[in-house]
């Protein structure tokens, strides 16, 4: 039988079968314990399959990573921080690690402050849901697909020759000389941000305008009575109900610029410095072949995510709270 | 900009109207405000839809024309336009057992993290047991985990299981990989659901399992469609799991995503390839995006807000 057949049958009858299938005997299996037992039981039952996939893919890898992290390059002999001096005092490493602030501060108020805006502009007109989904198509297309085409939009040639790039054409067209956008450091990573947020700026909007819907017509409109104009509105009322929601979609943006990779995969690879974090590890591993150095890097990206764990669970908790 | 100064002329029968329509004539600004508004917001969009309009335009255009003139150019009445880039991609670089592979990829890797995030959301909502908040929280803490602080050791692990390079790796990875969202999601709405519902079904003598398939299921359905546009798209766009797990080991495996990416390193020029090859990812993303935008976007606003 063809290959593509069996694994289409598995995908079709195989899965979903395993998967009631561990239901129904478990259940079964449940019914011949005594009452009490089964109550303590139950509830582990249904767990273990969520338990067992978080503990080997996330829970037990993370723990073995910080362990590798601290051996040499066959994961044999113990090398202490050598893996993390090396990411400090290399010039790459350290461009990627600056490249990746760069990414923070940028990415995030690009992509909040123009959600923000963009929420705020198409809340006021009846077109308001073509905008938004215009807005919001992006982030459906792979990122793979979005570097192809901005790829596009920044290709360069040398001048005197026809440009084909759209950015370089519109540059033409006005009497300038064409910019190797992609090239020029520092204005490259700048570029590979601005993909980025061309990407999640709709998902910021996509949540704010959401909170701002909520917020209720009449205060806004006791404040205009009053006599206040559309500015202090905005600053007294609109933006402090506004904050939390904001600070949501900050946190994930921060998240994604810290684990920013497929543009920077697709689009440069890390030349002409533009490195991430995220791509330096799998080049360690794959390119250089580097186990060690790979684990140093990846518990360096943990570490800087960890701040932004822990306000997570802090919000978490004081929503469960109020529940 | 002083919105104060239009007259509020909201006659009686309008306030039974909507609300969003009393908001919008309340808002309604001067003349030339409205004009920079409209104004600025098209412009917005233009921009929003200028990339991928030139690559479609471009990618329809005979390879000739791509190298030598702007996609813009194709504007013209005189512009010829040809499928044969898609054809070759089909047929030349792989394209069409890429795509069955994205497929065989995303569609278990969508069904296994939903179906196992179900039962420990049902867990989670509707059982009591010690260590139940600590081990929810842990779940909230793994919501941000970077996967490349895995992949070192799942590499190993598939390497002595002997099946490294298989469609059952990345189905397992994504599967632990899309628990944690899964997970909180399901149980953030589960846990919404009214307790007398299962409170009555547990005293007219149905089981745990029973009252799962029979009610938490089917009215979680709204959050477990968000879920499965979410995780399908999430997965169909992946590249980075696809690329460690699949890429590195096996060449018939790949997805979509992997394949694209490696042409836009060797076709380097051939941009005319490269975008058809684009647009044949980005399809069906398109087509479920735009049928089914309503329920992606309540999965996204679900997990975020309460994130």
């Amino acid at each position: 039988m063809d290959q593509r057949l069996i694994t289409a049958l598995i995908v079709v009858i195989g899965v979903p079968g395993v998967l009631l299938g561990y239901i129904a005997l478990t259940e079964r299996l449940l019914t011949f314990t005594p009452d009490r037992l089964r109550t303590r039981l139950r509830p582990w039952v249904w767990l273990a399959p969520a338990i067992g996939f978080l503990g080997v893919f996330l829970v037990y890898p993370t723990i073995y990573t910080i362990y590798l992290s601290f051996l040499d390059k066959f994961s044999k002999k113990f090398v202490g921080f050598d893996n993390y001096v090396y990411f400090l005092t290399t010039n790459d490493t350290v461009t990627a690690l600056r490249n990746n602030v760069i990414w923070l501060f940028l990415l995030t108020f690009f992509a909040v402050a123009g959600g923000l805006i963009i929420a705020i502009l198409v809340d006021r007109v009846r077109y308001e849901s073509v905008a938004k989904s215009i807005i919001f198509v992006p982030l459906a297309i792979s990122f793979v697909g979005a570097g192809v085409i901005w790829n596009f939009m920044f290709a360069y040639r040398t001048p005197g020759q026809p440009q084909t790039g759209t950015l370089n054409g519109i540059l033409g067209a006005a009497g300038v000389d064409p910019i190797p956008w992609l090239i020029n450091a520092p204005g490259n990573t700048i570029a590979l941000i601005v993909v980025a947020a061309w990407i999640w700026t709709g998902f910021c909007m996509v949540i704010l305008s959401g909170a701002l819907k909520s917020i209720s017509p009449e205060l806004l409109e006791a404040a205009r009575v009053d006599g206040a104009n559309e500015l202090q509105v905005f600053r007294g009322i609109t933006l402090p109900l506004l904050l939390p929601t904001i600070a949501v979609v900050a946190t994930t943006m921060v998240i994604t610029s810290l684990k920013a990779f497929d543009i920077v995969y697709v689009m440069t690879n890390g030349a002409y410095d533009t490195e991430v974090i995220a791509n330096r590890m799998i080049k360690e591993l794959f390119t250089y072949g580097q186990p060690g150095r790979a684990s140093a890097t990846a518990v360096l990206l943990l570490l800087l995510i960890i701040p932004v764990m822990a306000i997570n669970i802090r919000r978490f908790r004081a929503q469960e709270a109020i529940r | 900009m002083s919105v104060v100064h239009t007259p509020a002329p909201t006659p009686v029968g309008i306030p039974l109207q909507t609300a969003v329509a009393g908001r919008r004539t309340r808002r309604r600004g001067p003349k030339p405000g409205r004009l920079a508004l409209h104004g600025t917001i098209g412009i917005l969009m233009f921009i929003w839809l200028l990339p991928t309009l030139g690559m479609l335009v471009n990618s329809f255009r005979p390879a000739a024309d791509v190298s030598r003139t702007g996609w813009w150019t194709a504007l013209s009445p005189t512009a010829q336009f040809t499928v044969e880039n898609y054809a070759h991609v089909l047929a030349q670089n792989g394209l069409g057992q890429a795509f069955i592979n994205s497929l065989f990829i995303t569609i278990p890797a969508t069904i296994i993290p939903i179906a196992v995030a179900s039962f420990a959301a049902y867990a989670f909502s509707w059982m009591t047991f010690p260590g139940r908040d600590v081990l929810f929280i842990i779940v909230v803490g793994l919501l941000v985990i970077p996967l490349q602080t895995t992949f070192v050791p799942i590499l190993r692990l598939f390497k002595d299981l002997g099946i490294a390079g298989q469609f059952l790796t990345v189905w397992l990875a994504h599967t632990g990989y899309g628990l944690p969202f899964a997970i909180f999601l399901l149980r953030n709405y589960m846990g919404g659901l009214p307790r007398e519902v299962f409170e009555s079904a547990a005293i007219d003598g149905a089981s745990p399992a029973t009252a799962f398939f029979r009610l938490a299921l089917p009215m979680s359905v709204p959050a477990i469609a968000a879920l499965v546009i979410f995780q399908f798209l999430f997965i169909w766009n992946d590249l980075l799991v696809a690329l460690v797990y699949l890429g590195a080991s096996n060449a018939q495996n790949l997805p979509l995503t992997v394949l694209v990416a490696n042409l836009s390193n060797s076709l380097g020029g051939e941009w005319h390839y490269l975008m058809a090859a684009a647009f044949i990812t980005m399809a069906l993303p398109l087509i479920v995006f735009f049928g089914l935008q309503r329920f992606f976007v309540r999965g996204i606003t679900g997990g975020a807000v309460k994130g």
